[in-house]
C-alpha cells in the first residue's frame, strides 16, 4: 500500500479506545495537548509582533504526537527535531529557558545561540538537535547503549527518515537491542515536497525488515500513547504517525489545506465522552498560563 | 624493550576501559592485527559499529554526551568525510551552543603510500583545524600521546588525534634539534616529523645546519618561546606536514609564525594532485629530498 493511501485520521483507529481511559488520564492528555498547541499560537504572534526574529519550527497541528507519547515515555531521554517545542513540552522541558531563548536573550537555554531547532534541558535529559535533519538519531543510539537500562526517545519527520542516519540507526538497535522508541511525525511533508515525490517505501515496513516491531497509525493522542506505552517494554520499536503540518515548514504562515484538523477531533471526541466542559476549562487555563509565561518574560527582557 | 607508540596506544585503551568505564567504537577492531596493534585484543569495552561510516561518528558523540568519554576510531582517514559532521557540527558545537561537553577521542588515522591509491592514501587533518571547538594534535612518539592522552582526560573537550601509520612501530622520542650555528628553522607536524630529521642530517651534511622543532598540537599552535625563539634568530623558516599543502595546516601555521616573528616561512605539504596507487603516482609526505631543496631555495 502506498504512503499516500495511509493518509486518513482514522489509520489504525481502536474503536471506543478513549471511553476506556480513566478521566482524569484523558483530562491530562488534553492538557498537554493544549499547551503545545496554545504555546506555538503564542510563538507565532510573537514572531508577527516582531518579539521573535529568530527561525521557528512550529508543530501546530502535531500536538498530539508528542502529547500521546509523553504520556508513556515521559522521563526518558528524548533526542527530537528542529521541531521541536512539542516535545520539549511534553516532556517538561522548562519553559522559562525556551522562552528567553525565543525571544534571543542570554538567559534562553541556549544562551541565545539556536532559536527552535537546537532547544534543550539536560537536566531533564532533553538533548539538542543541531539542525541536520535525522543526524540526532544515531546519537540516541550511543545513548542508550552508553546507559544500559535507559529508554531513550527519538523523533524525526518523514523526511529525516529517509536519511541515512536513520536508517544505519535501526540496524544497529535492532542488532543490539538498543531500548528506543523511534518516532516518525509524518506530516507527508519535507518542506513542501510530498513523500509519493520523494520514495515508494514505508518506513513501518523497513524497520520490520530489520525486525524491529512497528506501527503505521494516525495521530490520535489516546492511540499514540496507547501504542507508546504497549511498545515501551517492547523496544526498540517504531511509531510511524500520520499527522498534519497546520502551518509552513518554517515560520508563521498557512496554507490552510491540512488533510484533517486533530484538535477539533479530539474537541469532538472528549464532547462525546461528556467533557466539554472540563475541556474548555483546560483550554482556557493553558492559554491564559502561557500568556502569562510570554508576558512575564517579555517584560524581563524589556527590563534588560 | 622500549614501548613502541602502538604499544602505547593500546595500553592506554585497555587501562581506559578497565579503570575509567571507557569505551572503544569503531569497524573492524578485531579485524587481522587489531587495527595495527593499537587495540588490545579483547571483546570487553570495544563496540564493533556496523559500517556505517555516516552514523557511526554520531553513536560516538552520543556516548560522549552520557558521559563514557568514548574512543572513536578511523582506520584511514579518508572514512573522516562522511564522519566528521557530528564530529565538528555535534561534539565541537556542544559547549557553546548547549553549555555541556562532548568529550569524544578520535583517533583519526593516516597512512599513504603501498597502493593505497587516490582516497586511502591521505591525511585530512586540516579539515579539522577549519571548524571551532575542536583542538587537533598529531604525536608521533609514545610520550606525546600519553601527553595527549592526559590533555583529553584532564579536560571536558573533544580531541581529534591524526595519528600516522608510520610512527606506530617506533618507540623513539624526537626532541627540537636546535643550535645557535643554525641558519635556518625547520618545522614538521605528523610522519613529516621523521622526514624532516633526514632532511636536517643531509643538509648538515652539505654544511647547512638547520633547526628543527616539532608541532604536536595543530590547533591552538603552541605560540612560545621554544616555537619562536629559534626563527627570530635564523630569520628563515619552513614548516612542514603530510597533508595538503593548498588550504593546509602548514600553510594555517606558517602565517601564524610569520605574523608572530615577521621572519618569512614557508610551507611544504602534500602536491595538489590525487596521489595515485602505483609508485610512481604517490604523493604523500614532504621527502628529506624535496625539503632540502626547499631549504636551499630559501637560502640563495
Amino acid at each position: 500500500m502506498m504512503s499516500r493511501d495511509l493518509r486518513r485520521p482514522d489509520l489504525g483507529a481502536i474503536p471506543g479506545l478513549a471511553a476506556t481511559w480513566p478521566e482524569a488520564r484523558t483530562l491530562e492528555l488534553f492538557r498537554r495537548l493544549c499547551e503545545i498547541r496554545h504555546f506555538d499560537l503564542r510563538v507565532r504572534r510573537g514572531q508577527i509582533e516582531k518579539d521573535v526574529d529568530t527561525l521557528i519550527y512550529l508543530s501546530v497541528g502535531q500536538e498530539s504526537v508528542a502529547a500521546g507519547v509523553s504520556m508513556a515515555m515521559r522521563g526518558s531521554w528524548l533526542l527530537g527535531q528542529h521541531r521541536g517545542h512539542s516535545f520539549y513540552l511534553a516532556f517538561d522541558g522548562r519553559r522559562e529557558p525556551l522562552v528567553d531563548e525565543l525571544l534571543g536573550l542570554p538567559t534562553g537555554c541556549c544562551g541565545g545561540m539556536g532559536g527552535s531547532p537546537p532547544i534543550h534541558d539536560i537536566e531533564r535529559r532533553i538533548v539538542g538537535h543541531i539542525g541536520l535533519i535525522g543526524d540526532q538519531v544515531p546519537v540516541a543510539a550511543g545513548i542508550a547503549m552508553a546507559r544500559p537500562g535507559e529508554r531513550v526517545v527519538s523523533v524525526f519527520g518523514d523526511g529525516a527518515a529517509e536519511e541515512d542516519y536513520v536508517l544505519a540507526t535501526l540496524g544497529m538497535a535492532a542488532s543490539r537491542k538498543l531500548p528506543i522508541l523511534f518516532v516518525c511525525e509524518d506530516n507527508d511533508l519535507s518542506v513542501l515536497t510530498p513523500t509519493r515525490d520523494r520514495r515508494e517505501w514505508l518506513l513501518a515496513d523497513v524497520a520490520r525488515g530489520f525486525g524491529i516491531e512497528a506501527v503505521d497509525i494516525a495521530d490520535d493522542p489516546w492511540l499514540v500513547a496507547h501504542w507508546a506505552e504497549t511498545l515501551s517494554d517492547r523496544l526498540p520499536a517504531v511509531m510511524n504517525v500520520r499527522t498534519c503540518r497546520g502551518l509552513w515548514h518554517v515560520g508563521t504562515g498557512s496554507d490552510d489545506n491540512a488533510d484533517w484538523d486533530r484538535f477539533a477531533l479530539v474537541r469532538e471526541t472528549l464532547a462525546e465522552l461528556g467533557l466539554a466542559d472540563k475541556a474548555a476549562a483546560i483550554e482556557s487555563e493553558t492559554e491564559k498560563g502561557v500568556e502569562e509565561l510570554w508576558t512575564s518574560r517579555l517584560r524581563t527582557r524589556s527590563a534588560k | 624493550m622500549d614501548l613502541t607508540v602502538a604499544d602505547t596506544i593500546r595500553e592506554i585503551i585497555r587501562g581506559h576501559i578497565a579503570e575509567n568505564d571507557g569505551v572503544v567504537l569503531g569497524q573492524c577492531l578485531s579485524a587481522v592485527g587489531w587495527i595495527q596493534n593499537t587495540i588490545p585484543a579483547q571483546t570487553e569495552g570495544l563496540i564493533e559499529l556496523p559500517m556505517t561510516d555516516v552514523a557511526g561518528a554520531g553513536m560516538a558523540v552520543g556516548m560522549a554526551v552520557a558521559g563514557r568519554r568514548p574512543i572513536f576510531v578511523i582506520r584511514y582517514q579518508s572514512f573522516l568525510w562522511l564522519n566528521s559532521s557530528p564530529i565538528v557540527n555535534y561534539a565541537a558545537k556542544c559547549k557553546e551552543i548547549w553549555g555541556y561537553s562532548c568529550p569524544v577521542f578520535v583517533r583519526a588515522i593516516a597512512d599513504e603510500g603501498n597502493g593505497l591509491g587516490p582516497v586511502h592514501s591521505n591525511c585530512y587533518h586540516s579539515i579539522f583545524m577549519h571548524m571551532p571547538g575542536l583542538p587537533v594534535c598529531a604525536p608521533m612518539t609514545p610520550g606525546e600521546y600519553r601527553q595527549i592522552w592526559d590533555w583529553y582526560m584532564t579536560h571536558d573537550d573533544p580531541l581529534f588525534v591524526s595519528e600516522h601509520r608510520r610512527c606506530f612501530r617506533s618507540a623513539e622520542e624526537l626532541p627540537d634539534i636546535v643550535s645557535d650555528r643554525s641558519v635556518f628553522t625547520i618545522y614538521a607536524a605528523s610522519a613529516a616529523r621523521f622526514t624532516a630529521r633526514e632532511a636536517v642530517r643531509m643538509l648538515a651534511e652539505q654544511g647547512i645546519v638547520c633547526d628543527l622543532v616539532n608541532v604536536l598540537w595543530l590547533k591552538p599552535f603552541e605560540l612560545s618561546e621554544r616555537t619562536l625563539a629559534p626563527l627570530r634568530r635564523t630569520g628563515k623558516g619552513l614548516m612542514l606536514d603530510s597533508a595538503y599543502e593548498v588550504a593546509g595546516a602548514a600553510r594555517s601555521i606558517a602565517y601564524e609564525l610569520m605574523d608572530a616573528t615577521g621572519a618569512r616561512v614557508r610551507a611544504l605539504g602534500m602536491a595538489d594532485r590525487s596521489p595515485g596507487a602505483s609508485r610512481h603516482l604517490e604523493n604523500g609526505t614532504p621527502t628529506p629530498e624535496r625539503i632540502a631543496a626547499a631549504v636551499k631555495e630559501m637560502l640563495t
